[in-house]
């Protein structure tokens, strides 16, 4: 049991997570997008979307910290334990809670208006749920565990268990024992990992970041040959049919 | 210098009876699917008025197109690349479906399904977003012909900059008509905005296109555009804007608006322009530096060093050729009569306009003048402040100098052609008070007012675009050769596209399959090819079939050739 939950469980959805990404950037780049409903409403949006980004830009970086950097290096930068924990918990709750303000703006404009309620998929429900459940059981691991009830020192378990996903040294035991808030989260986590390439959640590896320093108009020639025969040819007869093409 | 040629489209304004044909048949030419229930690629809105989106032209709200940042460098309005994409989560210059209109449709099955009863069943008015029932309050022509009176047009954000007492009265009322679409801008700031590179220029024609694999759904460009000519697709969450109907100017005919156009007064033509003087002009310190200063940018397609220098950048004699025959450069450069709309954007937009001189001979008129009389215009031109500052307000940043000479020279040719028509000796000195000759504005006259179809619209094929694809292109349809029957240019779109689902030249098992055209992105029904037990690399690969050679000719080509077609094509 444990060896399926801690390792076959997150061997299947990470691959899931990065074929579903090859999978739909190559079948897919139509349906490629941030989908965005600022058009139907923009002053919630305006509010509620860019807490929501940040914050969840700074919560992941915050894992990316506690998850990747063993406590041995910190220690040998001379950051104590304690001193390690304050910065993360409050860190981590800063931006936490500004995360979760902006999905509540966004979940009650969500339901509320509309235009925005009638755009919302199947997909995107689901994606969603497991979205706002994660951030929630996140929420609870970082203020719950750590703030009320004396710390949970995770980076003895949970973190060396993600790595040894990675080092192909999976340590499945590592995790038997730990709150079942961290089970739980991780869990919901890798759930959303292997949905995440078939919902909306693509367009975060679209970050344009190439904006800030390509010319400002991008010119193209038309080139009669090139255009999707890869991605039409099964479906419709393309230009590239034409008699010069066959011959 | 660097040639680059561009498909340009001139609109004489004196003749559009705002009748709107051409705003309906684009749309139902691109933008009758769910998703741009609201997009109009092609509007016309009557001027005085708001435009659509309500007021767009008030760039210090919506922060479109280009300005000049401290150190004189051209910078997008709304903000440096940085600014752009720390707004990227929710960007606070873009306009609402609110903005637009709310679209609608009416409850007609109700009027059917009603059972009988004593009033009347009404169709009511139900939002193409959510379904609902709606009030309409506003719509892409709401103050069409100036409706809703000052209250509505007042809001004209360029009245305002007119005269700070305009009075709408209706003795001293004005207006016209102003089709406008994507105006395929020289430095496109929509182009600029996209933070995925998605929209680019063509190097062959200069449209601007959105790539719909690239878009991101940003929506930068919706803001950038100081045309508010891209939308968002709240469906597909891709940018759309027009395409210049790319497939149809690529055989050479013209784009839906103008083949449709009842007053028959758009013009599309080729221009040549230097690539490299475009960045400099659109950045000339003053705003009304910047109509001349395109002009600049455009070069002379009879001068043999632009020839010469065009034959090195790889354009077509073809092209060259329409460059010189071309009506839209004949209309801007050698008549100037022709000007760009709002070039204080800084985009360097490439569709022009004739300014109306109907507001002037309207009022000439009715106070009992002769309105054709070139010294009765000469003066009115001069005298009736506020139709030409509001035209200069349009066309030249504010500079009424180049709009009175263009109305000026309008004028001659009207003052002139009624002598020839009654009969009376031409007075020279008209024309040349206008800086051209009587035979100039005869032609300028045959231009305007009677010119055919193949004069209007002088559009080369893309397939003469690019000179060394010729070879590979010119056998494109074995009918056209010497004997055949020939092709007209639907049959060269059908051949190139393969439109054939609904000319009936589709195969049969094929007959259901959807037109991408229509698609509205809800099913995948009819997208692809039904799973057959031979393979469906086999099913893909049937040409397009024996069934049909015997109703479409030209499905002979095809069908004569079964066994190349069984082989990949790719
Ligand atoms: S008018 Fe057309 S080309 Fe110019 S900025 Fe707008 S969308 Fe781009
Ligand atoms: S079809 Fe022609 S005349 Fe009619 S509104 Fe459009 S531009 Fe004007």
């Amino acid at each position: 049991m444990t060896t399926v939950l801690w390792m076959t469980v997150p061997y299947v959805a990470l691959t899931s997570f990065v074929l579903g990404h090859v999978w739909r950037y190559r079948h897919d780049q139509f349906g490629w997008t941030t989908r965005s409903s600022q058009l139907h409403e923009s002053r919630l949006l305006r509010l509620g979307s860019p807490m929501f980004h940040f914050g969840l830009l700074a919560v992941i970086g915050g894992h990316v910290l506690g998850i990747a950097v063993p406590a041995s290096w910190t220690e040998a930068l001379g950051v104590s334990e304690f001193a390690y924990h304050l910065v993360s918990v409050s860190a981590g709750t800063l931006s936490g809670l500004v995360t979760v303000a902006g999905l509540a703006i966004l979940l009650y404009r969500r339901v509320t208006v509309p235009a925005v309620r009638k755009a919302t998929t199947t997909n995107d429900k689901i994606m969603y749920v497991l979205l706002t459940t994660a951030i929630a059981t996140g929420m609870l691991n970082t203020v719950g565990s750590n703030l009320i009830g004396g710390g949970y020192d995770y980076r003895a378990t949970v973190s060396p268990w993600f790595r040894g996903l990675f080092t192909i040294h999976p340590r499945p035991e590592l995790m038997v024992g730990t709150p079942v808030s961290f089970q739980v989260h991780n869990l919901v986590v890798l759930a959303l990992l292997a949905l995440w390439p078939y919902t909306r959640l693509v367009h975060v590896f679209s970050a344009p970041l190439g904006y800030l320093v390509r010319p400002y108009v991008v010119y193209r020639g038309r080139d009669p040959r090139r255009p999707d025969v890869r991605r039409y040819a099964r479906a419709w007869q393309t230009p590239s049919s034409t008699p010069a093409a066959r011959r | 210098m660097r040639v680059m040629a561009q498909l340009a489209m001139v609109m004489n304004l004196d003749k559009c009876i705002g009748c709107h044909t051409c705003s309906v048949t684009c749309k139902q030419a691109w933008t009758n699917r769910g998703g741009v229930e609201y997009v109009w690629f092609n509007n016309v809105e009557t001027r005085p008025g708001q435009g659509y989106p309500r007021q767009y032209q008030d760039q210090r709200r919506w922060k479109g197109g280009w300005t000049l940042n401290k150190r004189g460098r051209l910078t997008l309005r709304s903000g440096s690349r940085l600014k752009r994409l720390l707004n990227i989560f929710a960007n606070p210059d873009l306009p609402t479906v609110a903005d637009y209109y709310e679209p609608w449709t009416y409850d007609y099955d109700n009027l059917l399904s009603s059972p009988p009863s004593d009033t009347t069943p009404v169709a009511r008015p139900k939002s193409l977003i959510t379904g609902e029932d709606t009030a309409v309050t506003w719509g892409a022509n709401w103050d069409d012909d100036l409706g809703g009176g000052p209250s509505q047009v007042g809001r004209d954000p360029l009245l305002a900059r007119v005269s700070e007492q305009v009075k709408l009265e209706f003795e001293r009322t004005f207006m016209f008509y102003l089709p406008r679409i994507c105006e395929h801008c020289l430095n496109p700031s929509c182009a600029a905005s996209c933070p995925s590179g998605a929209i680019y220029k063509r190097t062959e024609d200069g449209i601007v296109l959105v790539d719909q694999d690239r878009c991101r759904g940003w929506r930068q460009c919706v803001t950038g555009c100081p045309y508010k000519k891209v939308y968002f697709n709240h469906r597909t969450g891709k940018a759309e804007k027009c395409t210049f109907c790319y497939p149809r100017v690529e055989v050479g005919i013209p784009t839906v608006c103008a083949e449709t156009c009842v007053g028959r007064l758009r013009y599309i033509g080729v221009l040549l322009y230097d690539a490299d003087a475009v960045l400099e002009a659109a950045s000339v310190p003053h705003d009304q530096d910047l109509y001349p200063a395109q002009l600049g940018v455009f070069l002379n397609p009879h001068d043999p060093r632009v020839v010469a220098e065009a034959e090195r950048a790889g354009i077509s004699q073809e092209w060259i050729e329409a460059a010189q025959a071309s009506p839209v450069y004949r209309l801007i450069v050698d008549y100037q009569v022709a000007l760009p709309l709002h070039p204080e954007y800084r985009t360097m937009p490439m569709v022009w306009y004739v300014p109306p001189l109907s507001p002037v001979v309207d009022v000439l008129t009715s106070t009992g003048h002769d309105g054709e009389d070139a010294g009765n215009l000469f003066g009115a031109i001069d005298a009736l402040r506020i139709p030409v500052e509001y035209l200069a307000e349009l066309f030249t940043a504010g500079d009424v100098g180049p709009v009175r000479a263009a109305l000026r020279r309008l004028a001659a040719m009207r003052a002139h052609m009624r002598r020839i028509n009654l009969g009376e000796e031409t007075r020279p000195d008209i024309a040349e008070s206008v800086g051209l000759t009587p035979a100039e504005i005869e032609a300028m006259y045959r231009l305007l007012a009677i010119a055919k179809y193949d004069q209007r619209y002088v559009i080369p094929s893309a397939a003469g675009a690019d000179a060394h694809r010729l070879d590979a292109l010119a056998t494109g349809c074995s009918l056209d050769s010497e004997g055949g029957p020939g092709m007209t240019a639907f049959d060269a779109i059908a051949d190139r596209f393969h439109l054939t689902d609904t000319n009936g030249a589709a195969p049969d098992d094929k007959a259901g399959r959807i037109n991408l055209l229509n698609w509205d992105g809800r099913s995948t029904t009819g997208l692809f090819p039904a799973k057959q037990t031979n393979g469906p690399d086999h099913a893909a690969d049937q040409p397009n079939g024996a069934n049909q050679a015997g109703d479409h000719p030209h499905g002979a080509d095809r069908a004569a050739e079964p066994a190349n077609a069984a082989e990949p094509t790719r």
